[in-house]
């Protein structure tokens, strides 16, 4: 089944979203015929899943998520990037040639590789919450949120997605209740906001979920006050998950230098990692901004650190 | 060969009646995880067609059977199996990932 191109490409990019497509406009406007791995399901990354960008510069009316990833893959196409809808499933970075394979078993040998897996949705850790999923608890409100029409959910999480998706739920839910560890959120102003100001979502502060309940459906989550300890019970029919991510990085454990929490490390601003010819860019090295700019951006500088790395040879 | 379109219409005697093991691929137009799923299971559907039948029902179209199978992410596929469901398979996966869930139905 495995099959090898003898040509050496001179850049490789791992991974769409804002951060691949945007490597690979660059990188193929500098001439150097990127192959861009895009995803079998995860194509266009995180803003796939996602409604109304309000805040990407150029866009002053805002932009759905997906037509945005639509808008910069076709123009990384319009440069000559070649682009293919599968994953890869190894690498192998460590030497001068570096290695990837595909999910149907095809290698490809390149000079350099951009690293722009991205991440996925973090779970709280609980065994009903894995059990109930998709038997009322969702990580995607644009997928689910029509299924819980007139009923009364919760979403866990205090950032600018949990209080995204919280606003989108009300359009279905007949309540929505926002789940917080803390006593304030970590959102942006005006998102808190417009959550704030909306009628249908209520805050439950300090207030953990330790439980999902339920049998075959959920009818309910088991909560701790984070602060006096008091456990108690609430019956809703939805839990939305948004606390966060974690970077997709398993696949160059061991390879690549990671943090403890696993996001790749690079060297200082630049996106070099531990392996030269290896860049990374986007939700896979940025714990702190995580915007759609911010990963375009890194994107950016992934290419550019590339086309000159690769000038050097 | 390809999927197979189902409403409540022919719900019976395509997916509860059908000799084969039936994969029920609960979708709609502006899920974008479906979408990405779709080219996999119709590949699905081609080369495994003679073992599994693969359908797909639109949510949108058809809210009641939905309902009625719980389903409250999607995409799911459930597998249909002497009419009940004996598994579900929560999520777009890649193809590999897919076929490791389907082995039992199309070995």
């Amino acid at each position: 089944m495995s099959e090898s191109s003898d040509a050496i490409r001179e850049v490789v990019i791992v991974g769409s979203g804002p951060a691949g497509y945007t490597a690979a406009i660059y990188a193929s406007r500098a001439q150097l015929s990127p192959l861009l791995y895009e995803g079998s399901v995860t194509a266009g990354g995180a803003l796939m899943n996602t409604t109304e960008v309000e805040n990407f510069p150029g866009f002053r009316k805002g932009i759905m998520g997906p037509e945005l990833m639509e808008e910069m893959r076709n123009q990384a196409l319009r440069f000559d990037t070649e682009i293919v809808t599968d994953d890869i499933v190894s690498m192998d970075l460590r030497g001068e040639i570096k290695s990837v394979t595909d999910g149907s078993g095809k290698v490809t040998k390149a000079r350099s590789v951009i690293l722009a897996m991205g991440s996925a949705y973090k779970e709280i850790g609980l065994e009903n919450e894995k059990r109930l999923s998709g038997r009322g608890v969702s990580w995607c409100a644009t997928c689910d949120g029509f299924f819980f029409r007139d009923q009364e959910i919760a979403v866990v999480g205090g950032g600018d997605s949990a209080m995204e998706e919280a606003n989108f739920l009300t359009k279905f839910a007949s309540k929505v209740t926002v789940v917080h560890r803390r006593d304030s959120l970590r959102a942006s102003k005006i998102m808190v906001d417009r959550a704030k100001a909306n009628p249908k979502i209520e805050f439950l502060w300090n207030t953990e979920v330790i439980d999902v309940l339920g049998s075959e459906k959920m009818t309910g989550l088991k909560l701790r006050n984070t602060v006096t300890g008091d456990e108690g019970t609430k019956d809703f029919t939805g839990l939305f998950v948004a606390i966060g991510h974690l970077p997709r990085s398993e696949l160059v454990k061991g390879q690549v230098e990671l943090d403890n929490e696993g996001y790749v490390k690079v060297e200082g601003r630049s996106t070099k990692t531990n392996l030269k010819g290896v860049f990374a860019c986007g939700d896979l090295v940025d714990h702190t901004y995580r915007q759609a700019i911010t990963a375009a951006g890194s994107g950016c500088q992934a290419a550019l650190d590339a086309e000159r790395f690769l000038q050097g040879h | 060969m390809a999927t197979e379109k189902v409403t409540s219409a022919n719900f019976e005697t395509l997916v509860l009646k059908n000799p084969l093991p039936v994969v029920v691929d609960f979708w709609a137009e502006w899920c974008g995880p479906c979408r990405a799923v779709g080219p996999i299971l119709e590949e699905i559907s081609d080369e495994y067609g003679t073992k599994v039948k693969i359908v797909k029902l639109n949510t949108d179209e058809e809210p009641a059977l939905a309902m009625k199978y719980g389903v409250s992410s999607i995409p799911t596929m459930s597998v249909f199996q002497g009419g009940e469901v004996v598994k579900n398979i929560i999520g777009a996966k890649p193809k590999p990932v897919l076929l490791r869930e389907l082995e039992e139905f199309i070995k």
